[in-house]
């Protein structure tokens, strides 16, 4: 077999650093944020695309000037993909990232780089 | 000098840039993992910009200030779902598929399936997505560069097809993934200034109030108040109210099942760089569809919209140029003439970074998946393999070309929304079970794919774009692909990603739990480890 095959190795360090608590406790941090931020932002996407085709009245509200609330939704929807992803950025690099780095040195000391 | 013949000097810089590029990208190419991911040494930074390249078509440059142009509102309604797409690469995809995969799509998922079925199933939709995507932006070129050169002779439109897939060929074969990702950088770079030139002349033009601008725009488009609402273009019927939102759900779920996006997340050294370069592209692509919403309403604000103007016989696709040329001076001055030939540049070189990477994507799928796995079963060596790619290259880039001269006269604009529902009914499906889904297994997989990909190709070849739309009124051409005397069309709906993703989904449970497959499973916690910690990825190749 070449190296042009990628798939798993079989090396029994895998099986031994998931059922680590580190392991699971990284697994956890990650889910916990990835899941539900993806449920939110789903619900709030769908939520303008339903808006912006049934509840016209409301959105055509004018706010200032010319702008009106489906202007402002829309760039609110920029707005909270630009601050999910800062946020995400920063809780992962706090949170995941140490534990990863962690178990990744003791696959490393295992196995070899 | 006039406007068309400095637009051709700044094509041929635009072009002896990159070629120059690949030259020197293909120096330092040498094994499978420079070919397929050039060496994983690109830096966060700049493959966020390379994705923002490979993702913002000449289809959201032009395309989208060109739906607000005509359509006011409901062209900001539709780029909103090609940026907040990104959440899902961001939170689910980018970081686990760097860590567990290595060149292709498939890579991901014969980790731990059997290799033959997942991978023939993988690069088969890769091939499909890629090709719908190569055609409509190649289609898109040669109506373009006729429009910007002010060509109408169809020889020489054939001829534009003919250049632009060579020049494509040649960035793949010659560059591999290195010269590609310059190219996209070079482009990414280039359409990002030039955009906020003409963002930052059309505020000035309004004192930088908004709402001015705004309405400005609603009272020269004619349309009044309902140009600054939603509902001119979807809002039609309570049809296309569905349609736009099947639409919506294709775009938020495809971008992240897209071949040649998903492989650029294995050009950089660890999955940190893998969430930087998608932190990257989030910000550069929200910030372009900003500044396109100003281009969109200063070409309806400061242009002709009406029914004979020229913004409107291009279907919007003019709308940027001509707006930078009324804002250099108008037609025949000069600074009008620079503007131009400058915006029409950047519209080239958007077309050939995004063509190329098309092309690279399916045909490293190709030799990687088809020829070094299924055909070869991983017995071929590193070189065959690069030397497969490279005749893969020149395959598709062939077929590519000879679909796109006949397709000219065809209307396939839907294309591209078909790529995001083959992405997001065929990709996602298989991609998220096999990350989250101890149980998800070979059978599922291939179900999943197959069956996501059927179902969303079988629903728009009996919709309304492939036949039965009628003609347009003016010009009497097809609405549909078909000639308007011919109808077969059953299902109303244009987009069939509101009944093709949850069937893709369905199919892949429905394998998932028809089949026992104890080997995917037990591997199922060397994936999890692998996806979450980096355990075992590849890092940079050093020479």
């Amino acid at each position: 077999m070449s190296e042009t095959t990628h798939r798993r190795s079989g090396h029994a360090v895998y099986n031994d650093l998931h059922a680590t608590p580190e392991f699971r406790e990284l697994r956890k941090r990650y889910r916990a944020f990835a899941f539900p931020f993806t449920a939110a932002f789903l619900a709030w996407y769908l939520l303008y695309i339903l808006m912006s085709n049934w509840a016209t009245d409301f959105m055509n509200t004018k706010v200032l000037g010319n702008i009106n609330i489906a202007l402002i939704f829309g760039l609110l929807q920029f707005v909270s993909t630009f601050a999910i992803a800062i946020l995400y950025a920063r809780h992962a690099s706090r949170r995941f990232d140490p534990l990863a780095a962690e178990l990744n040195d003791r696959y490393d000391a295992e196995v070899g780089k | 000098m006039s406007s068309h013949a400095l637009t051709l000097i700044l094509f041929g810089a635009v072009v002896g840039v990159t070629v120059g590029i690949t030259i020197w990208a293909s120096r330092q190419t040498s094994g499978t993992a420079d070919y397929y991911a050039g060496g994983r040494s690109f830096s966060g930074f700049q493959n966020g910009l390379a994705i923002s390249g490979d993702y913002m078509s000449a289809a959201s440059f032009l395309g989208i200030s060109g739906a607000i142009a005509l359509y006011g509102y409901d062209g900001f309604l539709y780029s909103i779902g090609f940026l907040v797409a990104w959440l899902i690469a961001l939170l689910l995809i980018a970081e686990l598929l760097r860590n567990s995969g290595r060149y292709t799509m498939a890579d991901q998922l014969a980790y731990r399936m059997r290799q033959r079925p997942v991978r023939t199933a993988a690069a088969t939709s890769t091939v499909v997505v890629s090709i719908f995507y190569l055609l409509a932006q190649m289609v898109g070129a040669s109506a373009l560069v006729g429009l910007l050169l002010g060509v109408t002779n169809e020889g020489l439109k054939t001829l534009v097809i003919v250049a632009v897939g060579l020049l494509m060929i040649f960035y793949v074969v010659v560059g591999g993934m290195k010269g590609t990702t310059w190219v996209q950088i070079v482009k990414a770079v280039l359409l990002m200034g030039g955009t906020l030139l003409i963002t930052v002349m059309v505020l000035a033009k309004f004192g930088f109030n908004l709402s001015e601008l705004l309405g400005a725009a609603s009272q020269n488009s004619g349309k009044g108040e309902g140009f600054l609402q939603p509902g001119l273009k979807y809002g039609v019927s309570t049809t296309s109210q569905i349609d736009f939102v099947s639409l919506g759900l294709a775009l938020v779920l495809g971008t992240a099942g897209l071949p040649h996006i998903l492989v650029r997340f294995y050009t950089v050294p660890t999955a940190r760089d893998a969430r930087k370069s998608v932190l990257w592209a989030i910000g550069l692509i929200g910030t372009f569809y900003l500044m396109t919403l100003v281009l969109g309403f200063g070409a309806a604000a400061l242009l002709d919209t009406g029914a004979d103007s020229k913004v409107v016989a291009s279907g919007g696709n003019l709308a940027s140029p001509l707006l930078a040329e009324a804002l250099g001076g108008g037609a025949g001055s000069t600074g009008g003439a620079v503007l131009l030939a400058l915006i029409s540049a950047v519209a080239f070189a958007t077309i050939l970074a995004v063509v190329a990477g098309l092309t690279l994507t399916s045909a490293s799928s190709v030799a990687h998946d088809l020829y070094a796995s299924v055909i070869k079963r991983g017995t071929s060596s590193e070189k065959d393999e690069v030397k497969a790619a490279k005749i893969a290259a020149f395959v598709i880039g062939g077929i590519a070309i000879a679909l796109a001269i006949p397709a000219q006269k065809l209307n396939i604009a839907f294309l591209v929304a078909l790529a995001f529902a083959v992405a997001a009914s065929a990709n996602l499906p298989s991609l998220v079970y096999n990350l989250f889904w101890r149980k998800f297994n070979t059978r599922g997989a291939t179900w999943s794919i197959y069956g996501g990909l059927a179902s969303s190709m079988i629903l728009v070849f009996f919709s309304p774009v492939v036949s039965g739309k009628g003609e347009n009124p003016v010009t009497g051409a097809s609405l549909s692909l078909f000639p308007a005397s011919v109808d077969f069309s059953w299902f109303p709906l244009e987009n069939p990603g509101i009944i093709s993703i949850p069937l893709g989904f369905f199919f892949g449970w429905l394998g998932t739990v028809t089949s026992r497959d104890l080997d995917s499973e037990l591997a199922y916690d060397e994936l999890e480890v692998r996806s979450l910690t980096g355990a075992g990825s590849e890092g940079v190749v050093t020479h």
